[in-house]
């Protein structure tokens, strides 16, 4: 169809520049609520500039309207078929206490293989120390660790002044920072179909297992448990519910027993990976000034009784809180963690119908 | 198949095309958010510095949680905040959207970032880049998680028309079925590229010049044969001009009359 470009663009221009100025009104306040006349309009303008798009399109000599009339329609449509929720506000007790805890129980599966996986490393980790001790150099990647732990644990009880004085909040800094970047890092290899993660967690474990072994053969428990359980309590399971994050986006990616498209099904798990690694970085700020205010100090300046006290309360404390809170009947109401069923539904028939050939 | 465009059909049966940005377009960005950050880091810690004068620990714990904090929150805040740019990408005019063309998700741009700590391994991106390079939508692996892609920004500017054609009689209009004839054939690019050889006439050399429209001249002879009348004597710049006056202004009021 040949058109007049002129007296196409002269008619044309005051619906589409009424649609810009909707559209950068509505990104620019993303809490922004229109009216139904507001509603009615801003589609009207919408379906006139794509109806001015579908002619423009035989129109072979206007490539920058065609671009300008294409980029005002991408904008429009997908503010008007977006389907999911929009949180209004952000809650943070709520999120922490409800949706954070939630979210983990339903991806449970993938936390138990998270655990079973680190298992195998401790396993793997402890039976190395015990068989080849010498294989400790190779195993532990932190020097202090590969001394004689006797030894070790003689000379932290005998210091008797804060060695880490005027130190402390740096310390714990570097371990917040680096744990989370390790977290995310975990979370992140799922995208390796979770082969990256499970080399993570294996590592890891083989780890926590070859330090436990070593420490234990050296006839050393209570200290070990005494160094260990305060912020490892809370720090091993952090890691844990990262690489639980990261097998929900490795199954995600292999989509194994369902027949939802590939990005619906990374859509489906966007929201709740983003809870979890946030849970995660919350739980890593806690085990840092855990371990730089209190697990470093050993017997005479704190009994071993104190510390793993105070390590097994936590515990307890954690366990009930991802196992317990925001369970039904709690008075918090749930937000959707980011997509339901209904969402999914519409948005998989979308893809379905694009991809779809006519 | 990898393609520059990715094709977008709504529910109403039309489609729109976004414009997919390249590794190298993305990298460039990078740099120059790269900087962003560096700069950002370095006030941070003229002012952590001030503080380090009251408590040197307390001070070297807020510079690694705030070199860390800039670090993955430069992109996250940028993107939900400048609608998918950070200052690099809009620098370069590109911008993240979603993969269906609907509205970015906050937990997309989490995701998107969180991933960069897989995308830049070992180094300077090399993985992302390597993915994105091979990637049907050029996606990095944050992209592929998040269901986000990035798009060039088209820059809305219409030729002036008026400046380059005013005042020239165009032989080609004294054969109007030939010069519909003529729109029809011609596609957008082709359009596009005689334009723009017309706009940037002057920045040419001269003997450039000369065999750039002869060759366009003779490509566009090859469409629509035009009488000789129309067409001898007038040389293969002005026979250019006579075709963009064709292709881009329609039919003249007189002539639509005749048509009808």
């Amino acid at each position: 169809m040949i058109i007049d470009l002129q007296k196409f663009a002269a008619a044309g221009r005051p619906t589409w520049t009424e649609l810009e100025r909707w559209l950068d009104r509505l990104e620019d306040k993303h809490r922004d609520r229109m009216t139904l006349d507001e509603l009615q309009r801003f589609h009207r303008l919408y379906e006139r500039t794509a109806a001015d798009l579908a002619r423009i399109a035989t129109f072979s000599a206007e490539p920058e309207t065609r671009r300008y009339l294409e980029n005002l329609v991408a904008r429009a449509y997908g503010e008007i078929h977006e389907t999911r929720e929009k949180r209004a506000r952000i809650q943070p007790l709520t999120w922490f206490f409800q949706t954070f805890p939630q979210t983990f129980r339903k991806h449970a599966r993938q936390f138990y293989l998270s655990v079973t996986i680190t298992l195998i490393g401790c396993l793997f980790g402890g039976f190395a120390i015990a068989y080849d001790p010498g294989s400790k150099s190779v195993l532990l990647p932190f020097e202090h660790l590969q001394g004689d732990p006797a030894k070790r644990v003689a000379k932290e009880e005998a210091v008797a002044r804060d060695e880490l004085r005027g130190a402390k909040t740096g310390f714990s800094a570097f371990l917040m920072t680096h744990n989370t970047q390790v977290s995310v890092f975990t979370l992140g290899l799922g995208i390796t179909w979770g082969v990256g993660t499970a080399i993570m967690l294996f590592y890891n474990g083989i780890i926590l297992g070859a330090i436990s072994v070593d420490y234990i053969h050296a006839g050393q428990t209570k200290f070990l448990l005494g160094w260990l359980l305060p912020h490892g309590v809370i720090e091993i399971p952090a890691i844990l519910i990262a690489g639980q994050a990261g097998l929900v986006l490795a199954l995600a990616m292999i989509g194994w027993g369902t027949r939802i498209p590939f990005g619906a099904r990374l859509r489906k798990v966007s929201g709740d990976l983003m809870t979890l690694i946030f849970g995660v970085a919350i739980m890593l700020v806690w085990a840092g000034l855990v371990e730089a205010f209190f697990s470093q100090y050993h017997e005479p300046i704190l009994p071993y009784e104190l510390k793993i006290g105070f390590g097994v309360c936590e515990l307890i404390l954690l366990v009930l809180f991802l196992s317990k809170s925001g369970k039904k009947g709690s008075k918090f109401q749930v937000p959707s963690s980011g997509m339901d069923k209904g969402n999914l539904e519409a948005q998989t028939t979308r893809h379905l119908e694009r991809e779809t050939p006519n | 198949m990898k393609t520059s465009t990715l094709l977008i059909r709504t529910p109403e049966g039309i489609v729109f095309a976004q414009l997919l940005a390249g590794p190298v377009s993305r990298f460039l960005a990078w740099l120059v958010d790269l900087c962003c950050i560096v700069v950002i880091n370095m006030i941070v810690n003229l002012l952590i510095g001030l503080l380090a004068v009251l408590n040197p620990d307390f001070a070297q714990g807020l510079y690694m949680i705030g070199f860390f904090v800039i670090g993955v929150g430069y992109g996250i805040v940028c993107e939900w905040a400048m609608r998918g740019q950070t200052i690099g990408k809009k620098a370069f005019r590109l911008r993240v959207v979603d993969v269906e063309g609907l509205r970015l998700q906050f937990n997309q741009i989490v995701t998107r970032n969180l991933l960069r700590f897989v995308d830049s391994l070992p180094a300077f991106y090399f993985v992302g880049g390597l993915v994105c390079w091979f990637s049907p939508k050029c996606q990095r692996l944050g992209d592929i998680a998040a269901n986000t892609i990035v798009v060039r920004v088209p820059k809305i500017s219409e030729p002036d028309l008026d400046q380059l054609l005013a005042g020239k009689f165009n032989s080609l209009r004294q054969h109007p079925h030939l010069a519909a004839r003529l729109r029809q054939q011609v596609s957008s690019s082709e359009a596009s590229v005689a334009l723009a050889a017309l706009v940037r006439r002057d920045e040419f050399d001269p003997v450039a010049r000369v065999e750039l429209f002869s060759e366009l001249a003779s490509h566009f002879h090859a469409k629509v044969a035009f009488p000789a009348e129309a067409t001898d004597g007038v040389a293969d710049e002005q026979f250019i001009r006579n075709v963009v006056d064709v292709i881009f202004r329609g039919r003249p009021k007189d002539e639509t009359k005749m048509a009808t």
